[in-house]
């Protein structure tokens, strides 16, 4: 078996080294009455399989789906498509990068260590913050690390969700903190960017988690949410689930947030069925003992040369044990290698210019959109995705787009099956890879169904 | 003894000294070209941002540059032996990234409509089989993201499960071998952790078990095999010992590479486990993850499962269970949701692709080799070495740091002085429970040669540190591209970030 370098020989001398007969022998500790000698007879499952036959197997199932390289996509609500340069998926791919494990080892592990200082930094220039950690699983556990960060940080038990948060991280904040003492309040979805937060606030709250941009596509300034939420001694959590929206739009570390989330996926990976992605995690400076996850420090080695290490620790499962700060151990390294790898292919002048792009179409796309009989532009502000109102369930809708090959948007009842108001609202984005033929294509078919 | 090579640029040969891209900033330089972007009427609603970010501009060719020389200051398994004990750091396939990267797998989107999803829908309800099958298990979440994420899973399906039976119960109970992350997730789930001793043959004391379970402990959290490489004899009644409380038996998978195909969980009595795959089906660990960590459930614990998960349907097409309130209109009473989208879908694929090449006799033979590399290292060190616990062990072998007694060198200079050998070192002072612990597990993957390579390195320095020449240990490593590291300074003054030059 090819992953199997053992031969039959070898295992032979390698039992006589230990002085037992069989292998079996060495599973001696296993009850005996629930050993397995027989897999064949076990377990109902195949044999071993060669490499063209997982392929044809696999390439089967790919083939069931209908992905956006064949098809033109429009698809957000949390994972976005953005051109990947060649080199990125070819630098992750090094076996150094790929196959390493987390960099416990610092002196055979500065290449990992230096990646995660320099997405640290990228992190912390972008949210605008002074602190990023070395990721977390996904935007969303991000989201719920952060809500029970602020309670810690402020000894309060109170959480305030926004209607402009992503629902899923919203529920995975609500089930984080489930069985803890602190409670967390979600919002009705806000579409319009119009919910009142200020009369919401009070002395028992730890924290307020609001989107931008929203999750229905609105920008909307929280200097003064900010500055509101700090007179309560309350803090502002921002999340973010398209950081490339930060390339143009005035940072959450502008705007006076105390921690920013954010999914990375969008700048790291194609969306991938939604999964792994990237948390990203901000803070300020003095909140940095209280941070959950792995953080990458700068120091010397014993010549006096610059280097890196894992950092901090004493935050940690692995030391602290039931009093540490999270439970996370393994994160989200190599998607937080891809993310700072485009990054630096982008740099500056490419990321705001991909930022411009991005909401330059999106822009066109909308206008055009919303010349279509019926339709109507419901964001007024946004980035690179908005909410359209349908004279038909967007459900339907999606379905019939989707059987003229084109994967037309995210409707917003997907998420909120209860708001009958929603039924008819559909998400819509537009990004660098969606071609003027491609939103052509997008108006031609949506007025034949709305026809 | 001299302690690094000098040379006039700091660079060594094919080591070549990188500074940070912050430090190679040239304004205007990009890696990306973009087109030009029309006059436009902007919707930022006043929000544009003001004032340059920072971020360094570098071209393409300057990039590769930068990550292929980052790339040559690390070691990964493609590099050589990782013996990390309790990591797992088996071959990674190539041929699982391929099929991760194919464009019908990796270029779709979780909102699409489930109509154009039905091949990765059918290939998570595949992935789940497989899970199911191999531990016997009825259910399985399949969205957490890592090993400790499945913890969190595994103990909140629990609890729910005591709520629902109108119960409050307080205590996590874990063996004093335990992973950290067994007690900070009980912590995560509102419980309060007690330890359990072992006893001298390194497993969990029966007795004190028994004598500490009662009406307020909720579940027991083991680890089997355990951290010391050696499987729990007495599971079977550890578990009956702990339902006859009512409490419930998580079982940390985080070894579940020594005994895939060898024994089923269910038989063990055990309700919820979590599997690593990127430990026991060989995705890759990419310095850090992404993992992706599967709960199966016993029948007990499965109607908590938290959404998503998928349904296969009467007409055969396969439907994604995305809402809690879906969930409950069918019986279910989901605890909730633990993460965005789907889970690991790449990781998914990883892992089937691997399953697929390797088959049940695979995966059989797999778990074969894997405790036969362990035990025969255990058995070519026991002389030289100190092993804390005799065998057989299970998919790795711990020794303790006694045969270093009066050298002068310590585990850590021990670990360190593999690295000038040309070995990643074993896990070092874990588990806990002996005194400078070297943990090692080779897994399945590293042939005999290999293997003999590094015992013959070990037995070596065994032999150099007992000659007393504890002063080229302390000196160790001498050949990486830095030598150890002031984790003291790091952590007493932090700098978590490049920031530039104050002018």
């Amino acid at each position: 078996m090819r992953y199997l370098p053992l031969t039959a020989d070898d295992r032979r001398a390698m039992l006589a080294a230990i002085g037992v007969e069989t292998v079996e022998d060495l599973f001696r500790d296993l009850p005996a009455s629930a050993r397995i000698q027989d897999p064949a007879a076990a377990f109902d499952l195949p044999d071993h399989q060669g490499e063209w036959e997982i392929e044809q197997a696999l390439s089967a199932l790919a083939g069931q789906n209908l992905s956006a390289a064949t098809a033109p996509s429009f698809l957000g609500a949390g994972a976005y498509r953005h051109h990947t340069p060649a080199a990125l998926d070819y630098l992750i791919q090094r076996g150094e990068f790929l196959t390493a494990y987390t960099p416990y080892q610092p002196e055979v592990s500065q290449g990992t260590l230096q990646a995660l200082f320099e997405f640290q930094t990228q992190v912390a220039m972008i949210t605008g913050m002074e602190v990023a950690n070395a990721s977390m699983y996904d935007g969303a556990t991000a989201c719920a690390e952060a809500a029970a960060m602020a309670c810690r940080v402020t000894k309060r038990k109170k959480v305030l969700v926004s209607g402009s948060v992503h629902p899923h991280f919203a529920e995975t904040t609500t089930t984080f903190l489930r069985y803890t003492d602190c409670e967390v309040e979600v919002l009705s979805p806000d579409v319009f960017g119009l919910e009142d937060l200020l009369g919401r606030l009070d002395d028992d709250l730890a924290c307020v988690i609001v989107q931008t941009p929203g999750f229905f596509g609105p920008l909307k300034d929280y200097t003064t949410l900010a500055e509101a939420a700090h007179e309560y001694g309350a803090l502002l959590v921002v999340a973010t689930t398209e950081p490339l929206s930060l390339g143009l739009v005035t940072s959450p570390g502008e705007m006076g947030a105390d921690i920013v989330v954010a999914e990375g996926q969008s700048l790291a990976t194609p969306p991938g069925f939604g999964g792994p992605g990237v948390g990203l995690f901000a803070t300020r400076s003095k909140y940095v003992r209280q941070m959950p996850g792995r953080l990458c420090g700068e120091t010397v080695d014993v010549d006096g040369r610059r280097g890196w290490v894992l950092t901090l620790s004493t935050r940690e499962q692995h030391i602290r044990r039931e009093k540490a700060t999270s439970n996370i151990c393994t994160n989200s390294g190599l998607i937080a290698l891809a993310f700072t790898i485009h990054m630096t292919l982008l740099g500056e002048a490419g990321f705001t210019g991909l930022a411009e792009l991005n909401h330059a179409r999106a822009c066109a796309a909308a206008d055009a959109l919303g010349k279509v009989k019926g339709v109507r532009v419901l964001s007024q502000t946004f980035f690179n995705e908005f909410a359209l109102s349908l004279p038909k369930p967007a459900e339907q809708v999606v379905e019939a787009l989707a059987a003229r090959g084109i994967l037309g948007g995210v409707p917003a009842s997907r998420f909120f099956p209860t708001y009958p108001e929603l039924a008819e609202v559909l998400l819509v984005t537009v990004t660098e890879m969606n071609s003027d033929e491609q939103v052509a294509a997008l108006v031609a078919a949506l007025t034949e169904i709305l026809a | 003894m001299s302690t690094s090579v000098t040379t006039l640029t700091g660079n060594r040969g094919l080591q070549v000294e990188e500074k940070l891209i912050f430090e190679q900033d040239q304004p205007g330089r990009t890696a990306v070209d973009l087109p030009a972007v029309e006059p436009y009427l902007d919707r930022l609603g006043g929000l544009r941002r003001r004032g340059a970010i920072g971020l360094p501009g570098l071209s393409e060719p300057q990039v590769v540059r930068h990550y292929t020389r980052l790339s040559q200051k690390n070691y990964g398994i493609d590099t050589g032996f990782y013996p990390l004990g309790s990591c797992t750091m088996k071959h990674n396939p190539r041929l699982n990234e391929k099929m991760a990267r194919l464009p019908g797998l990796a270029d779709i989107h979780p909102f699409q409509p489930e109509s154009t999803v039905q091949g990765a829908l059918k290939l998570m309800h595949q992935l789940a089989h497989w899970l199911k099958t191999l531990t016997g298990m009825p259910a399985v979440a399949l969205s957490p993201a890592a090993g400790a994420h499945g913890e969190l899973c595994g103990v909140m399906a629990i609890r729910a499960a005591l709520e629902a039976r109108g119960e409050t119960r307080t205590k996590v109970l874990c063996p004093e071998s335990a992973h950290g992350t067994n007690p900070a997730t009980a912590a995560l789930v509102g419980f309060e952790v007690e330890s359990i001793p072992a006893t001298a043959d390194g497993r969990v004391d029966m007795a004190a078990l028994k004598a500490r379970l009662g009406p307020d402990v909720a579940a027991f959290m083991v680890t089997n095999p355990n951290t010391c490489g050696l499987f729990e004899r007495d599971i079977i009644e550890i578990s009956q010992a702990v339902h006859q409380v009512g409490a419930y038996v998580y079982m940390d998978g985080a070894n579940y590479n020594a005994i895939v195909g060898r024994v089923r969980v269910a038989d063990l009595g055990v309700d919820a486990m979590h599997i690593n795959l990127h430990k026991t089906f060989s995705t890759p660990h990419g310095g850090g993850g992404p993992g992706s960590g599967p709960t199966v459930l016993s029948a007990a614990l499965a109607p908590y499962a938290p959404v998503p998960y998928v349904v296969e349907q009467a007409d055969g097409a396969f439907h994604l269970v995305e809402q809690v309130l879906e969930a409950t209109a069918s019986g279910q009473q989901p605890f909730g949701r633990m993460k965005g989208y789907h889970g690991q879908f790449g990781v998914f694929v990883r892992a089937l692709s691997y399953m697929m090449a390797m088959g049940r006799d695979g995966l059989f033979q797999a778990s074969g080799d894997a405790v036969l590399n362990a035990n025969y290292l255990l058995a070519r060190l026991s002389a030289a070495l100190s092993p804390s616990f005799d065998g057989p062990v299970m998919h790795e072998a711990l020794f303790d740091d006694r045969f270093l007694k009066d050298t002068g060198v310590t585990t850590l200079d021990f670990a360190k002085a593999m690295i000038d050998e040309g070995f990643h070192p074993m896990t070092m002072y874990f588990p806990l429970v002996v005194h400078g612990a070297l943990l090692m597990e080779p897994t399945e993957t590293e042939s005999r040669e290999s293997l003999d390579a590094f015992i013959e390195a070990v037995l070596g320095l065994a032999e150099r540190a007992k000659a007393g020449d504890a002063e080229a240990f302390q000196q160790a490593p001498r050949l990486t591209p830095r030598r150890r590291l002031d984790e003291t300074a790091a952590a007493r003054r932090p700098v978590l970030r490049w920031t530039p030059a104050v002018e």
